[in-house]
């Protein structure tokens, strides 16, 4: 009975969804005012459902309902209650939930700060959210019902994936989704100012916020994701360029391009059609991804059970979102005309390289993604794209844009030069250069050409970053938000790419058999595998290694690594042991019992992996950080309003006359 | 032409290739098995009706056999059952089923509520043979030839579509001659949309 009422429950929410949608376009466009009113209940009520929606379904979870057919097929009795909840997540129809809870989370934010927009411009925003949510929850109740009976019961279900048996899985979809899907307001915002077809920059400057704290959720998505693959799958790597993860990293590509570019057209009043265009093509990159993920076109570890019916559904909304957008973008986008110039040397035509040269890091990225499908489309046989292409094409652009973000940060708006930001940049690129170089041929032996390239680049962008809150400081001024989440977001950047220069560079890895009592030995660390022995767990049972490291014979770690089999599904799982520390991580893995008591063994040596992460950290932490100060550094309300509205009056004097 | 219709233009690129793609969309349940062409995996394993006569994989050779890997724990198995009585009622090829990692009770209470389809039911309670056959879960479904070779592996439930348009057709085939698999598209159309 409650799971009937939870279906009721998601029907009732594309209603209101449909209302949204109507009221917040039509309202505007035929000036009714109170139709205007209803669009925010409509919001709200969408919410409170599809949350009743979502309450239902873990409530079947977490009492074991196995006659609802969902829960049947990803939970198990014996599943700890934890992973019954997060199970939510853990297939096709449950996630796509989520992916709506998540898009009415952002609904909710955008009504609770709508008192700060015109009330027409935010109606239309809303309406087209409306729209998005309302294909989503078409797609679901047509194709992928969570609530759908099996009848009769099953007796138990067929329990969770064991690979999504891991607490990062609780929070790695939720807030991947959450920087996926908030692109949605950015993409909102854009098509609200193209149907009003504003010719003022205002609207980028309510895009910025959301662009921003959306990025950054994505850039913690990512990062989590991929420090989960790097434990929990036993590979050792962090990244695999598999297509769902380009799926993920692409809209993250562009949002980088968008937050830069929104800049120029805030401060500016420049590049506006080509910052409408990115908008809309951060969130159509999400978008496609879930094309991707969810049609089975393409073969990944991370796809849903394919199903042809539901990839033609999806193409069909893409058209009805990504083509509408675009069709708008076609009409309207002429409109937008920049006034003013800039020299070739200003910050502006810093901000534009970096616009270029991410988008083509984008496109190399979707190039790459798509190769395989479009080739066999063509006939040409099956083609595997893999790091190989990866690696070294994505060097070709990003290489260029981050050797100029240390520039870039400090040039002078509209005027030529560095001003007298130079001195400092420049020494900050000796002391990198000679620091990089100390770093690549001293610590780190044996590196390729690249490393102190990247070292040297990594450590200038650090350097730079600080030049203005250390001025700033020195003067006793006070450091904006804005300032400092720029430089914290760009200090991340830097600790980023020293990250993956040296652990690109210096890893070590070794396959090799070992007897109990046998060694190896991987850079200045001896592995000594030491035996094991039969374990069980409540729904696995496996075998655990005992591995110890040595460094120059003083004990640095013991590495417990398991092989599990999971007894339901009958998977085999192998769980890597990680001894992980700031400056290098070591790790073993199980391979296979080749007999008299010997496994086969992966070890690793990779130095400075955590900087990977943990500099994707830091630049979320700095976005969030600049979104948060502007708030507080912001006009008051009333203030904001009453500029906002002489912008809105001035804008229908606009409307009148055309 | 207008500048700003190229992105459309290239959304417009974008979608047919999606389209095309998704037309070819590798069917996930043809996943090649290292098994086909293969003999059997050696086997020897306990029968469920009859503790004196083990089913073991000589005795698979002979004639065509389908063997399906089930448990009673196994959701898409249920879904599949209808389909197994079916093929059984059809008589042309009989079916080992292989019990996975299961309680007799339980398979003897499944078979006498729903139905039997099998010929006989040999009981892996370990799953060791099951892995020896390359299982990923259950229920997946082997094509065995009168010389006790694997010809064909269908992962997931079986459905009507799949053993008219995958299974049947090598049956049929002339002795010595791989059956060319049936196309998406003509499979579409000779299954009859029944399943």
């Amino acid at each position: 009975m409650l799971v009937e009422l939870g279906h009721y429950a998601l029907i009732l929410a594309l209603l209101l969804a449909a209302a949204q949608a109507f009221f917040g376009l039509a309202g505007p466009a035929l000036q009714r005012e109170r139709w205007l009113a209803a669009v925010p209940s409509a919001a709200c009520g969408q919410f409170v459902f599809v949350a009743l929606a979502v309450g239902v379904l873990v409530h079947a979870f977490v009492t074991n309902d196995f006659s609802v057919r969902y829960v049947a097929e990803n939970s198990n009795s014996a599943l700890p209650l934890f992973y019954r909840v997060t199970a939510l997540w853990g297939a096709h129809e449950g996630s796509m939930l989520l992916w709506i809870l998540v898009l009415t989370l952002w609904t909710m934010a955008l009504v609770a700060r709508s008192r700060y927009l015109p009330p027409a411009f935010a109606a239309r925003a809303l309406g087209v959210l409306g729209v998005i949510s309302f294909c989503f929850l078409l797609f679901t109740l047509a194709t992928s019902n969570p609530f759908a009976r099996l009848i009769p019961a099953a007796p138990d279900g067929n329990d969770l994936n064991p690979l999504l048996q891991d607490p990062a899985f609780a929070v790695h979809p939720p807030i991947l989704y959450m920087g996926y899907v908030g692109f949605s307001v950015s993409f909102a915002l854009a098509c609200a100012a193209m149907i009003e077809g504003r010719r003022d920059q205002l609207w980028a400057h309510w895009m910025r916020p959301w662009t921003v704290m959306a990025w950054a959720f994505l850039a913690c998505g990512i990062a989590l994701g991929s420090w989960w693959a790097y434990y929990e799958l036993g590979w050792g790597g962090f990244w695999f360029w598999d297509p769902v993860e380009n799926a993920s990293f692409m809209p993250w590509l562009i949002g980088t391009a968008l937050i830069h570019s929104l800049a120029v057209t805030d401060k500016r009043g420049l590049f506006k059609s080509w910052t409408l265009l990115l908008a809309v093509t951060a969130f159509s990159l999400s978008l496609i991804g879930t094309f991707l993920v969810r049609s089975g076109v393409l073969v990944s570890v991370h796809s849903f059970a394919a199903d042809p019916s539901r990839g033609i559904f999806i193409l069909i909304l893409l058209v009805v979102m990504i083509g509408g957008a675009l069709g708008l973008y076609a009409w309207r986008a002429p409109l937008m005309k920049s006034a003013a110039g800039f020299d070739f040397i200003s910050r502006e035509s810093f901000l534009l390289f970096n616009n270029i040269l991410l988008t083509i890091a984008a496109a190399v990225v979707f190039g790459g993604t798509l190769a395989p499908m479009i080739a066999d489309t063509l006939g040409l046989g099956t083609l595997s794209v893999g790091p190989p292409y990866f690696n070294p094409s994505f060097l070709v652009p990003i290489l260029p844009m981050l050797s100029l973000v240390a520039l870039g940060m400090h040039a002078r708006w509209r005027r030529g030069g560095l001003g007298e930001a130079r001195r400092p940049v420049l020494l900050a690129l000796g002391a990198a250069l000679i620091m990089g170089l100390a770093l690549s041929l001293g610590v780190y032996a044996h590196p390729l050409t690249l490393t102190p390239i990247g070292a040297t680049v990594g450590l200038w962008i650090i350097l730079a970053a600080l030049i203005d809150p250390i001025q700033r400081l020195r003067r006793r001024q006070r450091l904006p938000a804005s300032v400092a989440g720029m430089s914290i977001a760009h200090i991340g950047l830097g600790v980023f790419v020293l990250g993956i220069t040296f652990v690109q560079s210096n890893t070590i890895e070794r396959d090799i058999a070992l007897k109990p009592g046998q060694s190896a030995q991987l850079g200045a660390y001896q592995f000594r595998y030491e035996g094991g022995q039969d374990i069980e767990g409540p729904n696995y049972e496996g075998f655990r290694g005992k591995v110890t490291i040595t460094r120059n014979g003083a004990p640095v770690s013991v590495l417990y690594p398991e092989k599990r089999r999971y007894l339901v599904q009958g998977t085999v799982q192998t769980t890597a042991a990680i001894a992980p520390g700031l400056n290098r991580d070591l790790l073993a893995a199980l391979g296979e019992d080749v007999g008299a008591g010997a496994w086969s063994l992966r070890l690793q040596y990779r130095p400075l992996i955590r900087c990977v992460w943990i500099g994707a950290l830091i630049m979320a932490i700095g976005g969030v950080t600049a979104v948060i100060g502007r708030r507080q550094r912001g006009l008051a309300p009333q203030d904001e309003r009453l500029a906002l509205n002489a912008g809105a009056a001035r804008l229908h004097g606009e409307g009148g006359a055309r | 032409m207008n500048r700003f219709l190229l992105p459309l233009a290239g959304f417009v690129l974008l979608l047919v290739v999606l389209l095309v793609g998704l037309k070819r969309a590798p069917d996930k349940s043809i996943l090649p098995s290292p098994l086909i062409g293969k003999p059997v995996p050696q086997f020897t394993l306990p029968n469920l009706f009859d503790d004196t006569k083990p089913v073991s994989s000589e005795s698979l050779k002979g004639r065509w056999l389908l063997v399906n890997v089930w448990g009673t724990w196994c959701v898409e198995c249920r879904a599949e059952h209808q389909v197994l009585l079916q093929i059984k009622q059809q008589a042309r090829v009989p079916i080992l089923g292989i019990d996975w990692k299961d309680q007799n009770e339980d398979a003897m209470a499944w078979l006498a509520q729903l139905g039997n389809p099998y010929e006989r039911v040999a009981t892996d309670r370990d799953g060791r043979v099951a892995i020896d056959w390359g299982v990923y879960g259950a229920p997946e479904s082997f094509l065995i030839s009168p010389a006790g070779t694997v010809v064909y592996k269908h992962i997931g439930a079986m459905t009507e579509q799949v053993w008219q348009s995958e299974f049947l057709p090598r049956v049929n085939a002339p002795a010595g001659t791989a059956a060319p698999p049936a196309s998406p598209l003509s499979a579409a159309g000779a299954s009859g949309r029944g399943a």
